[in-house]
């Protein structure tokens, strides 16, 4: 048995580490917060400089062709310092898209760009509020271009190129739309978490390529979405165990009543309890990520395992960190607004928790008892 | 990653399936497999004497303590064997319920602290099952505080070098089949509290040991009360200095039986099976998006305390030390089936209350709902375990100890007001 990632691995994720400390402190992550700028370009070519976008991409397609444990090392670091840049949009969903069901001329056309990181994707499913569900697609594609509106998408204002689920006669199919084509207009949505943008994107009569057959759309997306959903469940854990780390060493530094506030169980408890999530978070992820690289019939179940758990972790670590750091975990001048920020957007990304969490439970009944324990 | 045996794993694992399949007490496994909560639930035959002939033939062929040398008794085999065993044994384990404390505990305890002749006189038939053992540590007034403990030990005045103990224990499982006991005791109340304990073993016939069942808040017994009435021990049957009594209970303590690879019961595997035989509306209950969320939160804490402890055999199989991450353990097991008890009851609605046989799978649930709370409890609470989280793995300072240099008789005893 061996649940844990090799050492070569591990080396991968130390260089990781190292490039993200020197080039995404959390200056670059507040830069983005407050300023103009939709995500932190600098970086996001540093990544594809570092091989990191590209990892899992096959060489032919001007990939690394590493693997997806690879990835999930990397989504790990990526969650930890909240990269303000469009990887889970471009490579999570649009790389993993385009690999699952694109044709030759789709995947040539894309991955070596998002390899390179020169082509930013966006993953446009949502219409408007409420769960996901296939009965809410209006957007239509009538073979060759794609009429209607999606949001909110995420990294939609910067986007190269769309993923968009469109009402193909009466079925659903995936298309893939360059944005750089007629009819398309973007809006910049505000949100909770300005380091990931959100957008409204419309198309009118833009052209468009069906991704896979007319008719599966839903099908493909889901698959995608539960590749996507163990790598973001990395990116959940990174931050969990970095707002852990925080209010970990706030307590031991802060001092009330004559103590460090670490010492009083009121506070000791609320991090002892951020660590079981976290740890519970790791756990289930690693069992996905088994589940992702090995393509194994459990996937479906073990992609909602980790996305619940870390989903879960994250927002507990993330809430309690503030909680642990008092009225000063409050101030915008603190980095605890900005985990809090990042958990509940990840929290509603590619499907809420509530949905994840009913996905798990059908996929459970409609498989076999023995996955309960 | 993956989930497969080294080779020599494998290899081990065909051993031990072989001689299982040849040597198990096969006629039992259907009644084990059905053990209710909290008992070997054997009813057609005596539960101690299965469990001695089970662990003797194990005895006979090398497989029984596994951890120990073979000059105890002992299988000599790592950690990462042991795990295999384990999960080989299956429902059978449930047999060696009543060696877990002698053989985890009691055992290790002897080994480091007694003189040769002693542990050939003791460890081989503790560990061919022969003699059991139990562990004298817990009063009713120390608990989480054991060090603040009460039983007295003094010198007896014949000039034997014997000791009389008088005093009390309480939760002391197994203590009515017991051969021998493990007892710490305090042997100088001058001292501050840690500093005036002192170890002993002890047979538990000797005369002036009472053992008395305690009636727990679910109506059954497991646990009991040992009183110590003018009870002698030869000075030979001390563990350790005089006063160095804390020190030998670490040894008890840290030996606490690895519970890698076993993984706790959070009760989500019977839970599941009840909602999906079971219907709302005309619709199975796993097709009700309520009940969906509360089943997917139990789902990831089984599924997370499952793949905790898979990363730590896959420490072990590499040969390394497995992380502090197996410390979350009962933590999670413990609230979760509490929890989780208490909605299989919601389900059942106002019928929940009933619990007889014809309450659900055999009132499981309400059998989980009524001994929970002990799981919180025993073997640290979920605040001891929190605090060794907070401090061991996380690093945070120690709380406050205000009785840390006081001699023990100053310490309060009552937190009464006074009038």
């Amino acid at each position: 048995m061996n649940l844990d990632f090799s050492d070569e691995q591990k080396q991968l994720r130390d260089q990781v580490r190292r490039f993200l400390k020197e080039n995404c402190p959390p200056a670059a992550v507040r830069a983005i917060l407050e300023g103009g700028d939709a995500y932190d370009a600098k970086l996001y070519q540093g990544l594809a400089d570092l091989g990191v976008l590209g990892a899992a991409i096959p060489e032919e397609y001007g990939g690394v062709g590493l693997g997806h444990l690879e990835l999930c090392v990397v989504a790990e670091e990526l969650g930890r310092v909240l990269a303000p840049v469009p990887v889970a949009s471009t490579v999570y969903l649009g790389a993993e898209c385009l690999m699952q069901a694109g044709s030759e001329d789709q995947k040539q056309a894309w991955l070596p760009k998002i390899s390179a990181g020169q082509a930013i994707g966006c993953w446009a499913i949502n219409e408007g509020s409420g769960r996901m569900q296939p009965s809410k697609v209006a957007l239509t594609f009538d073979g060759k271009t794609v009429s209607g509106s999606k949001a909110p998408i995420t990294d939609g204002e910067i986007a190269d190129f769309a993923i968009v689920l469109a009402k193909e006669g009466g079925e659903l199919s995936l298309c893939l739309v360059d944005l750089s084509g007629n009819g398309v207009t973007r809006e910049a949505l505000d949100s909770i978490d300005p380091t990931r943008g959100q957008a409204k994107l419309t198309f009118d009569g833009t052209p468009a390529t069906r991704i896979g057959s007319a008719g599966d759309g839903w099908h493909i997306a889901t698959q995608v979405m539960d590749r996507a959903a163990i790598l973001i469940g990395f990116e959940q854990l990174g931050g969990a165990d970095r707002a852990l780390e925080m209010g970990r060493d706030y307590a031991l530094d802060r001092m009330a009543f004559g103590r460090q506030i670490g010492s009083f169980q009121a506070v000791k408890h609320i991090l002892a309890d951020m660590y079981v999530s976290a740890t519970l978070a790791r756990s289930n992820c690693y069992y996905g990520a088994w589940a992702l690289s090995s393509s194994a019939a459990e996937l479906p179940i073990a992609a909602a395992t980790a996305r619940v758990s870390a989903t879960n972790a994250f927002q507990h670590c993330a809430k309690n960190n503030i909680q642990v750091h008092g009225g000063m975990g409050f101030t915008w001048a603190f980095d605890c607004h900005l985990y809090y920020r990042r958990s509940n957007a990840l929290a509603l990304t590619i499907g809420s928790l509530s949905t994840w969490e009913s996905l798990l439970i059908e996929r459970m009944s409609a498989g076999n008892v023995e996955a309960a324990a | 990653m993956d989930f497969n045996d080294t080779p020599q794993e494998a290899e081990f694992r065909k051993e031990v399936r072989s001689w299982l399949d040849a040597n198990a007490p096969k006629h039992l496994e259907a009644e084990l497999k059905r053990a209710s909560f909290g008992s070997n639930g054997l009813e057609s035959e005596d539960p101690i004497k299965a469990s001695k002939a089970w662990q003797k033939k194990k005895a006979e062929a090398g497989w029984a303590c596994l951890h120990w040398p073979k000059e105890y008794g002992g299988g000599a085999r790592s950690a990462m064997e042991r795990v295999i065993w384990s999960q080989e044994e299956g429902p059978y384990a449930v047999l060696s319920g009543l060696f877990t404390i002698g053989h985890g505990m009691c055992g290790p305890t002897v080994m480091e602290w007694a003189n040769e002749e002693w542990k050939e006189r003791l460890l081989p038939p503790l560990a061919s099952g022969e003699e059991v053992w139990c562990q004298l540590f817990s009063e009713p007034a120390s608990g989480s505080d054991l060090a603040g403990l009460r039983t007295k030990a003094v010198k007896a005045d014949d000039g034997s070098g014997d000791w009389i103990i008088n005093g009390q224990k309480i939760w002391t499982s197994g203590a009515q089949n017991s051969d021998w006991g493990l007892l710490i005791t305090r042997t100088d109340p001058d001292v501050p509290k840690h500093k005036g304990l002192t170890m002993f073993f002890l047979r538990m016939d000797s005369p002036g040991v009472k053992v008395v069942p305690i009636k727990q808040a679910n109506g059954a017994s497991g646990f009991n009360e040992v009183y110590f009435d003018d009870v002698r021990i030869p000075d030979d049957q001390r563990l350790g200095d005089v006063g160095n009594g804390w020190k030998v209970s670490l040894t008890t303590l840290m030996n606490e039986r690895l519970s890698i690879g076993s993984g706790m019961s959070t009760g989500f595997p019977e839970l599941f099976k009840f909602c999906m035989d079971m219907e709302i509306d005309g619709e199975a209950a796993t097709a009700d998006s309520g009940v969906r969320s509360k089943l997917a939160q139990f789902a990831v804490k089984q599924s997370g305390l499952k793949y905790t402890g898979m990363r730590a055999i896959s420490a072990l199989s590499k040969g390394e030390t497995p992380g502090p991450e197996n410390s979350i353990g009962k933590l999670v097991a413990g609230a979760t089936m509490q929890e989780l008890a208490m909605y299989a009851l919601d389900l059942q609605g106002e019928a929940g209350v009933v619990w007889n046989e014809v309450s659900p799978q055999n009132g499981r649930f309400q059998a989980m709902l009524m001994r929970s709370p002990a799981t919180r409890i025993e073997g640290g609470s979920d605040e001891i375990l929190r605090n060794i989280i907070g401090e061991r793995v996380l690093g945070l300072p120690g709380d406050i100890r205000v009785d840390k240099d006081v001699p023990f008789k100053e310490i309060p005893t009552s937190g009464k007001a006074k009038a």
